[in-house]
């Protein structure tokens, strides 16, 4: 460290735990905030098909959620901060997904669980299943698997809080709650003749660009 | 349990007008079929299901089928006799003729009373556009009414006479039928890893310079 550089007006989590050894706690409130809600997501009681099932099992006592303080399944949308899509969203599905969504407040955070949530998985090529929940609504973890191991769901609970910790509560870095102009709804799309309309929601989602490279 | 063929004859003495046949099937199961006639389907299924000695109380299944409309090329042996008295010539002539197609609906039949079965009805429509109004068989055998609407839903024929025909799968605005034939799915695509088939067809057309013929280098 050269003599030019200026000390740091922010405490170091090595100077922090040194001092936490002597007994004085030192915390910000954006720590507290996250620490708080990081630990307290509250999943909408929400299953589709067969992935519901290992949601089912990873809230049960083997696998047991509660133990990341997830484990209230509340059964209106109001009062949940995760929507597991866990199972197939047919078409017809797809509506009351995204209205579900819309009316869960903010903050909220959503599991892709499972290949057919993910992408449409076995099902891609049929006629009545989207083709992946994220056409319409933001993702925040994928959890790849047919169906996943409850174990999968508490490690994107884990990555989810992670998540959570590192996000600021001012600034350019904030979450979308917390941004004044940011959208918190989502168009729900409408049956149309042949496909729903709009078939995806641009602004969250659009096919991926291939890009060739040069002599490959 | 009679045979598909005594089950045809005696449907013929009793209904003298109707339509009934054996429709064979080639596989090993040999789960032959009767094929009816749609004007006096529903007499026909309430004299299967009231008949004591075949008793079939119980529809299982019903299901369609789609037969789109297809060439058949028939070939002729022609024999033409020499007339220098040599052996005769044989020459073969190709006719083409375009075969009709039609909806099919398949009733799977079983009796609970006596404990045999299945019996295979079959009913087909008259075409695949306007004429595919066939009699619902739903007051003979309540249990077809949800696989009644799947085949109106799915294939689009129309059973007069059904108490409640509405789609039950795809939603009410919906317009095509999706497992006819030549149902063009709306065009959704996105990248495959791996594509062939239909689906390396669809990934030149939306990535022409991404898809070669090396699906996977």
């Amino acid at each position: 460290m050269s003599d030019a550089a200026p000390p740091s007006p922010e405490i170091t989590d090595a100077e922090r735990a040194e001092l936490r050894r002597h007994g004085i706690l030192l915390t910000s409130i954006e720590e507290l905030y996250n620490w708080g809600r990081s630990n307290s997501v509250w999943p909408l009681q929400f299953g589709l098909a067969c992935c519901a099932i290992e949601m089912i099992a990873a809230s049960m006592a083997r696998f047991d959620i509660a133990r990341f303080g997830s484990e209230v399944f509340r059964p209106s949308p109001r009062q949940a901060d995760l929507l597991i899509v866990s199972g197939t969203v047919t078409k017809k599905m797809a509506p009351q997904v995204v209205r579900l969504w819309n009316q869960m407040p903010e903050p909220k955070y959503c599991f892709a669980m499972g290949a057919c949530a993910i992408s449409g998985g076995p099902f891609k090529q049929g006629y009545n299943v989207l083709k992946g929940i994220d056409r319409y609504i933001p993702v925040d973890i994928y959890i790849p698997g047919c169906p996943p191991r409850p174990e999968a769901l508490l490690h994107a609970l884990v990555t989810l809080q992670e998540k959570i910790r590192g996000q600021k509560i001012s600034g350019r870095g904030a979450p979308r709650f917390l941004q004044p102009d940011a959208a918190c709804d989502y168009p729900v799309p409408e049956f149309g003749a042949h496909d729903l309309e709009p078939p995806k929601n641009p602004g969250v989602w659009q096919p991926p660009a291939l890009v060739r490279k040069e002599g490959a | 349990m009679e045979s598909p063929e005594q089950i045809r004859d005696r449907i013929l003495a009793r209904f003298p007008g109707a339509a009934a046949a054996v429709v064979a099937n080639p596989g090993p199961a040999a789960q032959h079929s009767l094929l009816l006639g749609a004007d006096n389907a529903r007499a026909v299924a309430e004299f299967l299901r009231d008949d004591p000695g075949l008793r079939l109380d119980f529809c299982s299944n019903v299901t369609g089928v789609d037969w789109p409309d297809r060439e058949v090329v028939e070939t002729a042996r022609v024999s033409t006799p020499d007339p220098a008295g040599g052996p005769p010539r044989l020459t073969e002539a190709k006719t083409r003729r375009l075969e009709p197609g039609c909806l099919e609906v398949v009733y799977h039949l079983y009796s609970m009373a006596l404990k045999h079965g299945p019996v295979v009805l079959r009913l087909r429509t008259a075409n695949r556009a306007d004429r595919v109004e066939l009699p619902s068989l739903t007051p003979v055998w309540r249990s077809c009414e949800f696989q009644e609407r799947e085949v109106f839903d799915l294939y689009g024929v129309v059973f007069s006479g059904h108490p409640d025909l509405r789609r039950i799968l795809m939603w009410d605005g919906f317009k095509d039928h999706p497992m006819r034939k030549d149902y063009v799915e709306p065009d959704d695509y996105e990248w495959e890893p791996t594509p062939h088939g239909d689906v390396l067809a669809k990934a030149r057309r939306h990535y022409p310079a991404a898809a070669t013929g090396k699906a996977n280098p």
